[in-house]
């Protein structure tokens, strides 16, 4: 481990607020909300938080590619206005020109930087061997796997000597195996000490690569981002999985990401309230499955959110929109990382399909705003018709243009499950009637 | 396979004021051109040239010199792109000028047009051949470049957001980031239209090497000069020999320029799938492994590479950091808007004022029913083709072996410039006395059918083989087999074809509805032959009218009937 003792600030998060800018350039809903972090020499810190916790905004910002609405950020004492030197990242896509072999993919900083060409050459290939990919050098990356593509992503990151590398998610585009083996390679580097760098800030959403990684772990709320909690993970490196301790904290932290959940049970985890609630694509499919899972063997209408993970084999990428839809619903209860299912559920999943159908509608017009509201326009107009951008307006009052569009479609799909309407998709109009 | 259509096709717009506006604008510019040279010199002064000789083996030194205008052209089409498509993709407010009056450019039928710009540059170089040698290079260059922007402007809009970020981070300059980045990834897209347009190139070149613009006939030493001798001349033989010196030309162009090229553009795919086939090209794959080919090509790529990373920053204030006050930023927009205005009112003005003065609103009405009656001939000849095509189409493109075969002659066919082999049509039309309103109605589609044939056969092999079981294992034949199964799968396929032949016949009408055969003149009622007429009685306000009459109609026609359809297309029946 680095130097831990001396610690100094690398970087100084201060008071950030992102705001979404749409089309026409105006700002709409927060997206980061007075987030405040440091950055000391010799740790790796973790955000961690949900799609829509603005974490990728985040990190955007402390990159210099994007600027924040408010507060600032210095990285050594001076302020980020752009792209500085010192700070490199890692994309989720990798990330990588298709046109430059990996060697001149790896190059492509340091000739920028009018490094010449063969100190360029001599330090993209040491590059290239500290993060074993020799042999690829005049490799094109389409050539490459995922996991070969990702180490040419921290080689061209490693080579431009960073202080700080930032990671987007670098991990979550691999496959697990790959996944694991890049980590484990990249935490020898760094326990070793033979990489250049002095932090590393990375994203995730996967609790376990937190616990496994990090020193710290920052856990973001999500709609608008706000730090919810802060963990520290003092648990020796290399770590394992299996260790109780570990276990714990990563129960711990289930727990921590479903509280949001409580504290707003009367309109369940979404943000917003009424019409203007912003809820996520999933599917009936999804919804009927997960009851199903947990009304079965072993869980019997109960689980712990790491097990049912585990046994399901989604992340809480996927796993949390489609819990707190069950519980937005009534048909799940969450709580200290634990779901169980209602009376409801219980009774939808021993039922007929058509029963199924009738249930579902039941609770979809009596918990989910916007359905009703379509059901009701439907109802009282004439022609039993309605244009869906007269709702897509509405939820754009309240929400970005894009959660709008997700959460219209959402419900769409529900209550087309559920017959409460049709839905013509090519004249983009509701109706009551069913085709003919 | 994939869809083979220009770039611009595909813009998903409505007509708007700025299309109005730039189209004002565009005829104004041809305008001003004529009006301007007009007043330098009348009449023309012909340039010292040689004469052209039918000897057959003076042809390949035509093909030659047509190939090199191909060339000039192709260079002045690149210069243009990289530029004009930057300023679009990098200046909003040039954008909302500029991306209309390509809209419209595309949609002009710069062939009625010649005659100004043969005006134009024989007064910019009084007396000499260059003059016409631009005018001739111009007319390529206008058949290419508005596609080609277009693309490099859609691929500049379209750069992948992580590349860019990483381009960003690094701190490219504009200039850097330009060669880095946005060109190679609009490499692919650009290869693939330069490609579409060379059958306008080819076409375009043919037409414009010997003009007519009232008592000034220029003859440029080439294939198209050739030809127009050998008509003149009654020459049937050398015509055959023209047609057979094309073939040679256009299948050399194709293997050692385009072959190469469009292997080399398969490395900026962004798609990071090694799956793709790669075209392959002999004399690409020569290069690469002729090992002094590629000493002597590397201090080339060194000093090539060098400039590429020069630290130089585009003239423009950082998005970024500096966001200008909003307040002032309206301001300017207004100021910008306001200038627009006049310009168009102003220019449009002008246009009225030229056309006036000879013509009245019954010359309005004439080109109005003419125009129409074109336009009934472009769609029934379409509507006719299909009904060829695609059975035929779809027959070659479900059996693999076959479709390999004729693609590739399918795309060499709508290559090939079919003016070339008008003579024939035309003797058998004055031969046998047939009806020139009908018959050389053909004409049109004989260059542009290929577009829906090629089209229709990579719809068809790309059509998804478990649908195809599925249809077969459910026992679907006959009609309903069309109906349900293979129309609306090769749909979009068909429809670009359909589109982009529709494009190229209206080009074509200008040509075909009026020819000569020795001192004998055919012409079919239409808006071609009131251009072409009026080309050769250098009656400029009549072109202006005629030119555009037809560009309204071509750019109605487009935005109202294909461009909804192709959008339908898109949404209903895309199969990935």
């Amino acid at each position: 481990m680095a130097q831990l003792a001396n610690a100094t600030d690398l970087l100084d998060v201060r008071h950030v607020k992102q705001r979404y800018r749409n089309s026409n350039g105006d700002e709409g809903q927060l997206v980061l909300d007075d987030v405040s972090i440091k950055l000391v020499e010799g740790e790796i810190v973790g955000l961690l938080g949900r799609s829509g916790c603005g974490k990728s905004s985040l990190l955007r910002i402390v990159a210099g590619l994007s600027m924040p609405s408010e507060g600032d950020v210095t990285f050594q004492s001076a302020p980020v206005t752009g792209p500085v030197n010192g700070v490199a990242m890692v994309f989720q896509s990798f990330a990588l020109f298709p046109w430059m072999s990996v060697l001149d993919n790896v190059e492509l900083g340091l000739k920028v930087q009018g490094v010449s060409d063969s100190e360029a050459r001599r330090r993209a290939l040491s590059a290239i061997d500290l993060i074993g990919l020799d042999g690829f050098e005049s490799a094109y990356p389409k050539e490459l796997s995922g996991g070969m593509r990702q180490r040419v992503g921290f080689a061209r990151a490693l080579v431009v000597n960073p202080k700080i590398l930032l990671m987007d998610e670098p991990f979550s585009a691999l496959d697990v195996l790959t996944a694991e083996t890049l980590r484990t390679d990249l935490l020898d580097l760094w326990t070793e000490g033979r990489m250049p760098i002095k932090s590393i800030l990375m994203v995730t959403h996967n609790i376990e690569e937190a616990v496994l990684m990090c020193d710290r772990i920052i856990v973001l709320s999500s709609n608008p981002g706000r730090i919810a909690s802060e963990i520290r993970v003092s648990l020796p490196h290399p770590r394992n999985r299996l260790d109780p301790e570990f276990r714990q904290l990563v129960n711990d932290i289930y727990a921590r990401m479903t509280q949001g959940s409580i504290k707003t049970a009367t309109h369940g985890a979404f943000p917003g309230s009424g019409i203007g609630m912003s809820l996520p694509h999933v599917s009936t499919n999804s919804l009927a499955g997960l009851m199903e899972t947990l009304a079965g063997k072993p869980f019997e209408g109960k689980a712990a959110l790491p097990i049912l993970a585990e046994e399901t084999g989604m992340e809480i990428d996927e796993l949390f929109p489609i819990a707190e839809t069950l519980q937005l619903m009534r048909f799940a209860e969450i709580a200290d990382g634990q779901i169980g299912l209602t009376d409801a559920a219980n009774r939808f999943v021993h039922a007929e399909v058509d029963v199924r159908k009738k249930i579902f509608s039941d609770h979809l017009i009596a918990y989910v705003p916007l359905a009703a509201r379509i059901r009701q326009v439907l109802d009282e107009r004439p022609t039993h018709r309605a244009p869906s951008n007269r709702f897509l307006g509405e939820l754009e009052d309240h929400m970005s243009d894009d959660y709008a569009e997700t959460t219209l479609e959402a419900v769409t799909n529900w209550g087309r499950y559920g017959e409460l309407f049709a839905f013509d998709e090519a004249a983009q109009v509701f109706s009551l009637e069913d085709p003919t | 396979m994939k869809v083979i259509g220009f770039a611009g096709l595909a813009r998903r717009s409505l007509p708007s004021y700025w299309d109005a506006a730039a189209f004002v604008l565009v005829i104004a510019v041809l305008v001003a051109i004529v009006s301007g040279s007009h007043g330098v010199a009348v009449p023309l002064p012909p340039p010292e040239q040689a004469p052209v000789d039918l000897d057959y083996w003076n042809l390949p030194y035509y093909a030659l010199r047509t190939t090199l205008r191909m060339f000039a052209a192709l260079i002045a089409s690149l210069i243009f792109t990289f530029t004009y498509a930057t300023i679009c993709a990098k200046s909003r407010r040039a954008e909302m000028v500029l991306i209309p009056v390509l809209d419209v450019l595309q949609s002009v039928p710069i062939l009625g047009f010649l005659s100004f710009t043969v005006t134009f540059f024989l007064n910019l170089f009084p007396g000499q051949v260059l003059g016409a040698e631009c005018a001739a290079v111009f007319a390529i260059f206008t058949s290419q470049a508005w596609n080609m922007a277009f693309s490099f402007y859609q691929s500049m809009r379209t750069v992948p957001k992580d590349l860019d970020e990483v381009s960003r981070g690094f701190q490219l300059t504009g200039w850097q980031k330009f060669w880095q980045l946005e060109a190679p990834f609009a490499v692919p897209g650009l290869v693939w239209n330069t490609m579409m347009s060379m059958s306008g190139g080819w076409f375009f070149v043919v037409a414009a090497e010997a003009i007519t613009v009232g008592d000034t006939t220029i003859k440029l030493p080439g294939i198209g000069s050739y030809l127009a001798v050998a008509i003149d001349g009654q020459r049937l033989d050398a015509v055959f020999a023209a047609v057979v010196a094309m073939l040679f030309v256009i299948l050399a162009y194709d293997q050692i320029l385009f072959r190469p090229v469009v292997a080399w553009a398969g490395k900026f795919r962004v798609e990071l799938t090694a799956g793709d086939v790669d075209n392959e090209s002999w004399v690409l794959t020569i290069f690469k492994r002729s090992r002094w080919i590629q000493a002597l090509l590397w201090p080339l790529g060194w000093v090539l590479r060098r400039i590429a990373f020069l630290p130089l920053r585009f003239p423009r204030v950082s998005v970024l950091s500096a966001r200008p006050a909003p307040g002032f930023s309206r301001i300017m927009d207004v100021l910008w808007y306001i200038l627009i205005a006049v310009g168009v009112v102003w220019s449009g003005w002008m246009v009225v004022d030229f056309v006036s003065t000879t013509l009245g609103w019954a010359d309005v009405g004439e080109a109005f029913k003419l125009t129409f009656f074109t336009m009934i001939r472009v769609v029934g000849l379409i509507f006719l083709a299909s009904i060829v095509w695609v059975p035929v189409g779809v027959w070659i493109g479900l059996r693999p072996k076959v479709a390999d075969i004729i693609q590739p002659i399918a795309q060499f066919l709508a290559a090939f410039p079919v003016n070339v082999v008008f003579p024939f049509v035309v003797v058998g039309v004055i031969y046998f006395n047939l009806n020139p309103d009908i018959w050389l109605s053909f004409l049109i589609v004989f260059g542009t059918q290929w577009y829906i044939l090629f089209n229709v056969i990579a719809g068809a092999s790309a059509f998804p083989h478990d649908l195809r079981e599925a249809a077969e294992n459910f026992h679907v034949k006959g009609w309903l087999w069309w109906k349900s199964v293979m129309l609306p799968g090769i749909f979009p396929y068909y429809f670009t074809g359909a589109l982009t032949a529709s494009g190229g016949s209206w080009n074509a009408a200008i040509v075909a509805e009026y020819v000569k055969w020795g001192q004998d003149k055919v012409s079919a009622h239409g808006i071609g032959s009131y251009i072409s007429i009026a080309t050769d009685a250098g009656d400029f306000p009549r072109i202006v009218l005629g030119v555009a009459m037809m560009s309204i109609f071509v750019t109605m026609l487009n935005r109202f009937v294909w461009r909804r359809l192709f959008t339908m297309a898109e949404r209903r029946l895309r199969l990935d």
